[in-house]
């Protein structure tokens, strides 16, 4: 037998996950499973993984559904609208400022980002059908919050079953009110996960902001060729201010910002902006594509994580325009480098060598591997939430080494890698937080950065750094074990 | 006093289910002194209003949605007693009336208001009236979701009488519910009792149900011919049994109330498959065999 490589152990751990299965779960995981190399260009995807499919049933999938992703992700964060989770009040409840989109407002008078909009079904909503209370919900909303610009309706389940039809009752309110009102069949129950609600969401921005020529207060915004729009971008932690700075430095000017701490009017000018930055591919390529396709605006996806992606990032979005915003770029990047040796001449020397095993949603389980990375440490496992084939491809193109890839990763499938691979830290969702914390492993929840951040641009990168090494090298660790379970040397 | 029995009357939108029922319970009741509950589960919410004499009775949902919350309501509010010889101090048996109603057509979800509305007559304790001997529910046409099939479902109505008659559409109905009935059989007890063909002098239309009772492992307990006084007492809002007692049309539904009274024979159904249920029909002239170079063919000019 040959040394093992790192490559063989990984697959490995791979077959030896699989066999807990039945033959008919084994075969249906083993396609979301895989160990990827960087540039194996026999490799469909990273790792040759499949994705985009249906959960194992019986199995504890870390996916949200379609409402999540619309209401949750793409809709939930525009501040200025008042968004109605119309069905019975849990979806609504649940789902009420967790994700710490940050928004500037007045909450309750021009901003209602926190606030938690429901239309509460009850059993007779249910038998009699919702929609003349949608109705009297729009009304009263109007009435409560006079300086809200729009009301989106993000259906929950109910309404799919019985079949309301919220977008005849949008269109006569609209109509009346002269507002922006956008239904969003995104019920629950369609689809695999919180994708299809990224897209629905993303088609009706198209709809009902694009097509509807929305009717905006204020004097119109005047182009300049220099606009950018940030799309993607859901400010967790005031990410999005984080990067919008770097971008105004180099002469750039973000008109708008989606849908973290985004209004109605910024979404309704991105039209007319010469470039789009795609941050969350996954959740905005479709009005992307959509811009790129109808109003000729190129695209681009760009990581603002870690200093060696945010500056390959940076270069490349000023390649879009002339030199004198070239040469701000590089100013920027110079301003910044002092800040950025200080802090890995700090983090570095205590996370050299740390692994790290990732699994989340979005874009994170790939643009996150540069940020370690420039902290010395390595990515040796990561993995999809609701991934499509597209962002896999991508992944193989970030990754530095042979690295384990899971989709829609299980909670049996996690806790085993974890326990075979044995990382040093692991960083995921709020559902399997506590999981590993109480395996006596540093965590760090990166969903919504663990009720820290900003971790996008330079700024990000202080705290991101800052907040691993308080994960790993806490003192807290040294006390996971009994005093009767020490051996006499650690003892 | 003997044990409550649950029956259902289901059948085709149409085919007469509500006026066949409610003669057939309005001559257990004065013939046999069955004191009877009727939960009419249609939103249509026609299944009490001639042994009421009303045009169409508060429902349940419609109560329930004036309040607020189906908690709010309460069991009087919702169920009320026959009028004239129905009524709980006339002599003969009584009968109590209640409607699940429903929303209007097109929108809401109908079956879950059958659901709410079976549920509060349980919890309020609907069943559990002194001396009632007969729960039946009337629900509309056929059993299109689980909400229609919630009479049938476990710890409801154990015997299930199809109201059909001789024209092909009422034939496909009565064997798609007993496709229902096959499907909540073994979970909960639920069994066919029987067909009803409410004539609509069809040719061979007798011999026609008789054979569709067989193939489904049934009986055809009565066959009610068409007599015109149906109408006549209908536009009165009354039964035949009420206006007129004697009538040849008023006995055969005593025959039909006697026959349910001491009806015995409850099977599991043996639904056909659509090739028999077509092979039936053609064997009694209601369908011909399909040419296949005809098929999809217009008619020629």
């Amino acid at each position: 037998m040959g040394p093992e490589t790192l490559e063989s152990k990984q697959r490995a751990a791979v077959e030896e996950v699989l066999k807990a299965y039945p033959a008919k779960a084994a075969k249906n995981r083993a396609k979301h499973l895989g160990v990827g190399g960087p540039e194996d260009e026999s490799q469909k995807t990273c790792g040759n993984v499949r994705s985009n499919k249906k959960t194992v049933p019986g199995v504890m999938s870390q996916r949200g559904c379609a409402y999540a992703g619309s209401k949750g992700v793409v809709w939930g964060p525009v501040k200025d609208m008042i968004h109605i989770s119309h069905g019975p009040i849990g979806c609504g409840q649940y789902s009420r400022a967790g994700r710490r989109n940050y928004y500037i407002g007045t909450t309750g008078v021009d901003t209602f980002v926190t606030m938690n909009f429901s239309s509460d079904f009850q059993e007779k909503d249910i038998v009699f059908g919702g929609d003349k209370k949608l109705a009297v919900c729009l009304e009263e909303i109007d009435a409560l919050f006079p300086l809200n610009n729009g009301i989106s309706v993000q259906s929950e389940c109910p309404i799919g079953l019985i079949g309301d039809d919220i977008n005849a009752t949008s269109k006569v309110y609209a109509k009346k009110s002269g507002k922006t009102i956008v239904p969003v069949n995104c019920e629950g129950f369609r689809g695999v996960s919180q994708s299809l609600g990224h897209h629905i969401a993303n088609d009706t921005v198209r709809d009902y902001v694009f097509d509807a020529e929305v009717d905006t207060l204020g004097e119109p915004i005047e182009q300049t060729d220099y606009d950018v729009a940030i799309i993607g971008d859901y400010n967790i932690g005031g990410d999005a201010w984080s990067s919008r700075i770097l971008l105004e430095e180099m002469g750039l000017r973000v008109v708008a910002q989606w849908s973290g701490d985004a209004t109605l009017k910024e979404m309704a000018a991105t039209p007319k902006v010469k470039l789009n930055l795609l941050h969350c591919y996954r959740s905005m390529n479709y009005i992307s594509r959509h811009m790129e396709k109808e109003f000729g605006i190129p695209w681009m996806e760009y990581n603002f994580f870690g200093p060696t992606q945010t500056i390959k990032s940076l270069r490349k979005i000023a390649s879009f325009f002339d030199e004198s915003i070239q040469q701000k770029c590089e100013e920027v990047i110079a301003k910044y480098q002092p800040m950025v040796d200080g802090v890995i001449n700090k983090y570095k020397p205590r996370l050299e060598g740390k692994q790290v095993m990732l699994f989340v949603g979005g874009l994170r389980p790939r643009h996150v591997i540069g940020a370690y990375e420039d902290l010395g440490m390595e990515v040796i496992g990561t993995g999809y939430e609701f991934a499509h084939d597209d962002d896999y491809k991508r992944t193989k193109d970030e990754i530095m080494r042979s690295t384990v890839i899971y989709d829609d990763v299980n909670e049996y499938e996690l806790e085993a890698f974890v326990k075979k691979l044995q990382p040093d830290l692991v960083a995921s969702g709020i559902k399997e937080k506590y999981v590993f914390q109480k395996m006596g492993l540093p965590y760090r929840q990166m969903h919504s950065w663990d009720y820290s951040g900003p971790y996008h641009g330079y700024d990000g990168f202080a705290i991101f750094a800052k907040d691993m090494d308080l994960a790993i090298n806490s003192p807290v660790w040294a006390h996971t074990k009994a005093p009767w379970d020490k051996t006499e040397a650690e003892a | 006093m003997s044990e409550l029995r649950q029956i259902a009357f289901y059948g085709k939108g149409g085919i007469g289910k509500s006026t066949t029922s409610q003669n057939t319970l309005a001559s257990m009741a004065h013939y046999f002194d069955q004191n009877i509950m009727i939960v009419g589960c249609d939103p249509k919410a026609d299944s009490t209003r001639l042994i009421l004499h009303e045009k169409a009775q508060s429902t349940i949902l419609q109560l329930a949605a004036e309040m607020g919350t189906v908690e709010d309501l309460e069991l009087e509010d919702a169920c009320k007693p026959g009028a004239g010889i129905f009524a709980p101090d006339a002599p003969g048996g009584w009968i109590n009336c209640t409607e699940s109603g429903g929303p209007e057509p097109g929108v809401g979800c109908a079956g879950r208001g059958v659901i709410t509305a079976i549920n509060f007559l349980e919890e309020e304790g609907a069943y559990e009236e002194e001396g009632l001997n007969f729960v039946s529910y009337d629900v509309l046409g056929d059993v299109v979701c689980g909400g229609f099939a919630m009479p049938i479902r476990e710890g409801k109505a154990q015997e299930i009488y199809i109201v059909m008659s001789g024209e092909m559409m009422a034939m496909y109905a009565a064997n798609n519910i007993s496709k229902g009935i096959l499907k909540y059989a073994n979970t909960g007890g639920v069994r066919l009792a029987g067909l009803i063909c409410n004539a609509r002098m069809t040719d061979r239309e007798y011999d026609l149900a008789t054979a569709l009772a067989k193939d489904l492992g049934t009986q055809m307990i009565h066959f009610v011919p068409r007599n015109n006084i149906v109408q006549h007492a209908e536009l009165r809002r009354m039964t035949v049994v009420e206006y007129s007692p004697y009538s040849d049309q008023a006995l055969e539904y005593k025959e039909l109330a006697r026959k349910i009274i001491k009806n015995d024979m409850k099977v599991i159904p043996t639904p056909l498959e659509m090739d028999d249920l077509e092979d039936l029909l053609m064997e009694f002239g209601l369908e011909e065999e399909a040419d296949e170079d005809n098929v999809g063919k217009a008619a020629e000019a």
